[in-house]
């Protein structure tokens, strides 16, 4: 078997708006630390013209029983059209995750995307700091391969329980990004510490835009500090899904508005929001 | 060539595939081209702004769902504006799903959304009727024939009505829907279920109960669908469970004309697409010239007239 995409997109459809349902093949399923895992496929070119900050519905494997029924939305690591790959970091959380582990190499993968609307990078933004925490490193990555193609200047705070935890900070660092990083257990990671960091940013080289991910901590503080400095901001969030695609409306969340709160669905209006609209949880 | 339309009333459909309500939507159609399928019907809606219920709207089920949508909705102009022209563009008849909370206000509806571009109307009468302590409309005969009565009065398109497996008295509803009026039955809905979280103790859902839907309701909405077929003259639509080649089959044999299929495109987008593949080369190779062979061809002969006592415990 080789990686195919199961079905014609009509042609009606711009190319950047198509998904695909397709069967890939796992190059390898590896762990990177304790708690992550890199799965890396052998994707059909199609599905590779993504966006950072889309993301892919897998269909995960009924395996040692697990019984996995709906699909499990995964951020896009990494996509390569030239070697026909497609990657995501994951974090074992539950059944569909702990099936996921299981897959070897040469075994099929069923996967739906690109789906969602990815990260933004305006013209004139020049200095683009990044805040991740844990599995939002999996999210933001991409982020910084594109920030390298179009050239602008990255700093990256990762943030981790432990040093040991800290993901990717080699990848960044060999995109030309500058990595600070933070750990609990180094009593770095904390609010108050990271206010002062990103202060010293901004009033250093100067920050045109903040991304980030998952964290309700994070989220407000950059909430604060992009309304205080006038600094526009990104956000990827989460929300359970069925269909992916914006059919069934369950993974909606609260977001502000003009008018008022109003509902927004994650797979489709997302999973990247304007960092001032989202709202807490 | 065989032949893979069927009639549902005055309505010719090109193949008996279609989605079910609140399972597809426009956004489909950046993964296929929805014109392949015999007809497109939307999620329901309802005349006002609607909000849908709580989160988490969905969980699994042991290879099946709960959901706990409930009907969002930017309501009938939003529609009618926006939506109606969308699938003006294809040639799949467009089948629209209403529901109210009151007979008069979903009579209001079915009259407002009975315009140009619109193919028929589902009626989505397992939705709560708040006139009757929120007890959905078919779940009794009565409440059937009075809402399908005033529905009927309401628009010259033709109406499906869709049925819920939540009552004990499948074939009367059947046969009211049919008295007051439908075109079709669309049988059925999802069935109210529950799920609870032993760590936390807390229900699944935040709504705490929701429809199953999926493989696990297929038996329950087969069953609904053989009864139906035998109770009325009207056509009779299956949903529930369809995933499968084999689940179509199923549901032909049954007697049903049409089939749904719905959460089943959550796991499978493509699902209809290959369906449809499956069942005119499942038609080539048993040598049969139309679809229309299949449609009640069950071979329950005698037994057969026992249905009617099997409303209960068998
Ligand atoms: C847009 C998006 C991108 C994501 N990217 C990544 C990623 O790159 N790496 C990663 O490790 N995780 C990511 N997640 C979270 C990942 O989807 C969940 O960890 C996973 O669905 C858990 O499934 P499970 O069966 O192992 O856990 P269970 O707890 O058994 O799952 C039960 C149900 O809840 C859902 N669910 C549980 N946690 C989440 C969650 N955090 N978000 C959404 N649904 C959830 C599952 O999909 C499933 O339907 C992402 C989530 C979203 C919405
Ligand atoms: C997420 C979700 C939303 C649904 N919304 C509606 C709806 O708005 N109106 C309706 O008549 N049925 C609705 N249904 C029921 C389906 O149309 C169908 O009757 C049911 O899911 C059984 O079919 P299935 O097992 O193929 O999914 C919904 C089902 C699901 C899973
Ligand atoms: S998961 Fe179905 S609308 Fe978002």
């Amino acid at each position: 078997m080789t990686a195919a995409v199961l079905h014609v997109t009509p042609d009606s459809v711009p190319a950047n708006e198509r998904v695909f349902e397709s069967e890939c093949l796992v190059k390898s399923n590896i762990p990177v630390n304790n708690d992550y895992r890199l799965l890396i496929l052998d994707a059909p070119a199609e599905i590779l013209n993504c966006t950072p900050g889309q993301f892919f519905h897998i269909q995960c494997p009924v395996r040692g029983g697990h019984q996995p029924y709906l699909r499990r939305p995964m951020s896009i690591y990494g996509y390569f059209p030239e070697k026909g790959e497609l990657q995501f970091l994951y974090k074992i959380a539950g059944e569909g995750t702990a099936a996921l582990a299981e897959l070897k190499t040469g075994e099929s993968l069923n996967v739906v995307g690109p789906l969602g609307q990815g990260f933004h990078i305006a013209q004139d933004w020049q200095n683009l700091l990044l805040l991740a925490r844990g599995v939002g490193l999996a999210t933001l990555a991409p982020l910084a391969l594109e920030a390298q193609r179009l050239g602008k200047k990255l700093t990256a705070i990762c943030s981790a329980r432990s040093p040991e935890l800290l993901m990717s900070i080699d990848y960044f660092r060999d995109l030309g990004a500058e990595i600070i990083t933070v750990t609990d257990s180094e009593g770095t990671s904390d609010l108050a510490h990271l206010q002062g960091v990103i202060e010293g940013l901004i009033a250093g080289p100067g920050i045109d835009a903040f991304y980030t991910c998952g964290s309700n901590r994070l989220l407000k503080l950059l909430q604060e500090m992009g309304a205080k400095h006038n600094i526009p901001g990104e956000i990827a969030l989460e929300q359970q899904m069925a269909c992916g695609l914006g059919m069934c409306q369950c993974c909606v969340r609260s977001f502000r508005a003009e008018s008022g709160i109003v509902h927004k669905r994650v797979c489709k209006e997302g999973p990247v929001f304007d960092l001032q609209e989202a709202m807490g949880w | 060539m065989v032949d893979l339309s069927v009639q549902i009333g005055d309505l010719s459909l090109k193949n008996p595939i279609m989605p079910a309500s609140g399972t597809f939507s426009e956004d489909l159609a950046t993964v296929f081209d929805l014109n392949m399928l015999g007809a497109l019907v939307t999620k329901t809606i309802t005349r006002g702004l609607r909000q849908g219920n709580p989160t988490p709207r969905v969980c699994e089920v042991s290879g099946s769902m709960l959901n706990s949508i409930g009907i969002p909705s930017k309501g009938v102009g939003h529609f009618i504006t926006n939506m109606v022209p969308f699938y003006q563009a294809y040639n799949s008849p467009l089948v629209v799903s209403i529901s109210g909370n009151t007979a008069d206000e979903f009579a209001r509806l079915c009259e407002e959304i009975s315009v140009p571009g619109v193919a028929a109307i589902e009626v989505n009468i397992s939705c709560p009727n708040i006139e009757e302590d929120g007890k959905a409309f078919a779940m009794r005969p009565a409440s059937t024939l009075d809402v399908m009565r005033k529905l009927r009065a309401a628009t010259d398109l033709p109406l499906w009505a869709k049925l819920t497996p939540n009552t004990g008295e499948t074939s009367d509803v059947a046969r009211a829907a049919e008295e007051g009026g439908a075109d079709a039955l669309v049988v059925s809905n999802t069935m109210l279920s529950m799920s609870i979280d032993v760590q936390s103790r807390k229900p699944r859902l935040g709504n705490l109960m929701g429809g199953l839907s999926g493989p696990s309701l297929k038996p329950i909405s087969l069953r609904m669908a053989y009864q139906c077929a035998k109770a009325v003259d009207i056509p009779v639509i299956g949903c529930g469970g369809i995933s499968t080649i084999d689940d179509v089959l199923e549901y032909l044999i049954a007697g049903a004309s049409a089939v749904q299929v719905g959460t089943a495109t959550f796991i499978h987008p493509t699902v209809m697409v290959q369906i449809i593949g499956e069942l005119e080369a499942y038609l080539a190779q048993h040598n049969m010239a139309s679809v229309r062979e299949l449609i009640g061809s069950v071979r329950d002969e005698e037994a057969a007239d026992t249905v009617v006592f099997m409303e209960a415990a068998p």
